[in-house]
């Protein structure tokens, strides 16, 4: 077995990060063996991206590509990206419709579910090569994952211990993805968007409601009053998933709020030459950002509805792919409204494209302080629900929890918070 | 009108549209387009879809003033310079007067962070797609769809392509 990463990790329940998380390559390997094929389930795409038989989709489970499938009864599978022959990546297209993978080294193939169908020259040519007699073509299938779904949401897993998808989301966090995933849903696009910071650290700030009216200003900008200002903070039973739910409480308080305190978001001196961006249909009440340890970010604002898989491409960088999506019922006027919502999101985004930005900056500054860290006390210094806005209850929610999956604390994983 | 002489006036014209984003003169940029207008930038794997969903997308001048007062005043970015490189032009006249011109981008970005300054990579690249229309003796553009090959955006999209 491989060394553990060796590092002082406080006993803080998660209000004390070491900067060293975002920097040693020997932590990003482990999180690859205890997290990513550890007792996790990660958030691979969602049904309505591969819904014929023979649909597939190439993605990753942290970093370890993989291919999902619909097999010829329907069924969901996934399976290791990796030719079980020499291991060469088998499937090579990012999506397509096939019932048969055919790795192109040497031909093998495989059916939607991994198993080895086809070995070319299996019994040598003239009675010459070939493989020995006791050659079993069912010992050298692909690796399967394991796949469970929930509300069209496909998840993959290495491990064989892990909880079932529904427990392992809890009760919480299924009634706020019901909420969203109500209907059958059509994929509407994506964005992709590469940032030079450590994964964890955009895991931090989809969890982070204090950021969200003091780095984002498109709304005070145009005077627009945000609908961020009442709500909270709902966590798993582990503190490891959180829904940051927000919604307009008092707009004349706000404002007032705002210009007493002096920030710079409030500053209403532009109005939108064009307001239709924003002229959308009520739909939800609020905004929601719901993120499921470890990959993946459910996100309703506006009329705006996406997922976000968090895909982590070593120590410094992640990908994130945005997959935006509305619903089959949605009439001509609702796809418009979507659309033009989009400006909203995503890598170019006004309202939120300086995310990446912001966990870029966090990379850059840290470079040389592994044993610094960072302080995360909004909110107190405890791991709960909270109702209100000013916390950061769900990182510190996420970083307990990361600590004893990384095996970096002796905080049992079932010390529940209630 | 004489072929060559539309063409030169399309290169004009986007020479002029690459020098407005280059010199950072975006308060200028608006003034390219006809009101209505579109201007959207497309990932390359949605239109391969039939997907609709565009990283920006803006039917009216006025929305392209807003995303010019959102990059001056609101949205928080790293320091950065552009060099559009356009070539490839083809130009069309349909019957019917309008002007269609394809031609290929490529956008080397220069980063004037602290960290990278003096930095150049190339940022994005891909193809115009343009509908022009002459507005009083001035090329417009009625429709500008960038088709960005290069989906997977470095860090951010801030400013237009
Ligand atoms: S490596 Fe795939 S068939 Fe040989
Ligand atoms: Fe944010």
């Amino acid at each position: 077995m491989q060394a553990a990463a060796q590092i002082a990790w406080p006993r803080t329940e998660g209000a004390r990060v070491p900067y060293q998380v975002f920097l040693d390559p020997a932590i990003y390997e482990q999180e690859q063996e205890r997290i990513f094929r550890g007792p996790t389930w990660s958030y691979v795409a969602l049904e309505a991206e591969f819904p014929r038989p023979g649909d597939f989709k190439a993605t990753f489970v942290g970093e370890t590509p993989i291919v999902v499938t619909r097999a010829r009864d329907g069924t969901v599978h996934a399976f290791v990206n990796r030719c079980a022959h020499r291991g060469a990546l088998v499937c090579r297209e990012p999506r397509g419709n096939r019932l048969r993978h055919t790795c192109v080294y040497h031909q093998w193939t495989y059916d939607a579910e991994g198993n080895l169908v086809g070995v070319p020259f299996r019994t040598g040519i003239d009675g010459k090569g070939g493989y020995p007699a006791d050659f079993d073509p069912k010992q050298h299938g692909l690796q399967k994952l394991r796949v469970a779904t929930y509300d069209g949401l496909v998840f993959a897993s290495f491990s064989a211990t892990v909880e079932p998808l529904a427990e392992y989301l809890g009760p919480t966090m299924r009634q706020w993805l019901d909420r969203i995933f109500n209907r059958p849903i059509r994929v509407l696009g994506y964005t992709r968007q590469f940032v030079h910071a450590n994964w964890k650290l955009y895991a931090e700030n989809v969890r982070d409601p204090y950021h969200a009216s003091l780095l984002h200003l498109f709304h005070a900008t145009f005077g627009l009053y945000r609908s961020t200002q009442g709500g909270g903070v709902w966590l798993d039973r582990l503190g490891r998933h959180s829904v940051l739910h927000s919604y307009r409480r008092d707009a004349e308080a706000e404002t007032a709020a705002y210009r007493q305190a002096g920030l710079r978001s409030y500053q209403a001196t532009y109005t939108l030459a064009d307001p239709s961006l924003l002229a959308g249909r009520q739909e939800f009440p609020g905004l929601v950002i719901q993120t499921i340890f470890p990959s993946l970010v459910v996100q309703q604002i506006q009329n705006t509805l996406a997922v976000r898989q968090i895909l982590p491409k070593g120590v410094d960088a992640f990908e994130l792919i945005f997959t935006f999506f509305g619903y089959e019922d949605d009439d001509e006027e609702m796809l418009r409204i979507r659309r033009k919502q989009a400006n909203l999101v995503g890598p170019a985004g006004l309202i939120s494209l300086e995310d990446g930005h912001a966990t870029e900056l966090v990379q850059q500054a840290i470079v040389r302080d592994p044993a610094a860290s960072s302080l995360v006390e909004m909110g107190g210094r405890t791991v709960e629900d909270q109702e209100n806005l000013v916390t950061e209850t769900g990182i510190r929610g996420f970083w307990r929890y990361y600590g004893a999956l990384m095996g970096f604390t002796d905080v049992p994983l079932e010390d529940s918070h209630g | 009108m004489d072929k060559y002489a539309l063409r030169c006036a399309v290169e004009e014209l986007l020479a002029a549209y690459a020098h407005c984003l280059d010199s950072d003169r975006l308060e200028e940029w608006p003034d390219f387009f006809t009101d209505p207008c579109l201007y959207q930038v497309l990932p390359r794997e949605n239109r391969e879809q039939g997907l609709p969903i565009a990283l920006i997308y803006c039917d009216s001048r006025g929305m392209l003033r807003d995303r010019v007062v959102a990059h001056r005043q609101a949205n928080i970015y790293g320091p950065h310079a552009y060099r559009h490189l356009i070539s490839n032009l083809r130009v069309c006249e349909e019957p019917d007067g309008t002007i269609t011109a394809q031609a290929t981008y490529t956008v080397l970005r220069t980063l004037l962070d602290p960290v990278r300054y003096g930095s150049t990579e190339v940022y994005s690249a891909g193809e115009y797609r343009d509908v022009l229309v002459w507005v009083e003796g001035q090329l417009k553009l009625r429709e500008k769809t960038v088709i960005v090959d290069t989906c997977r955006i470095d860090s951010l999209l801030v400013t237009p392509l």
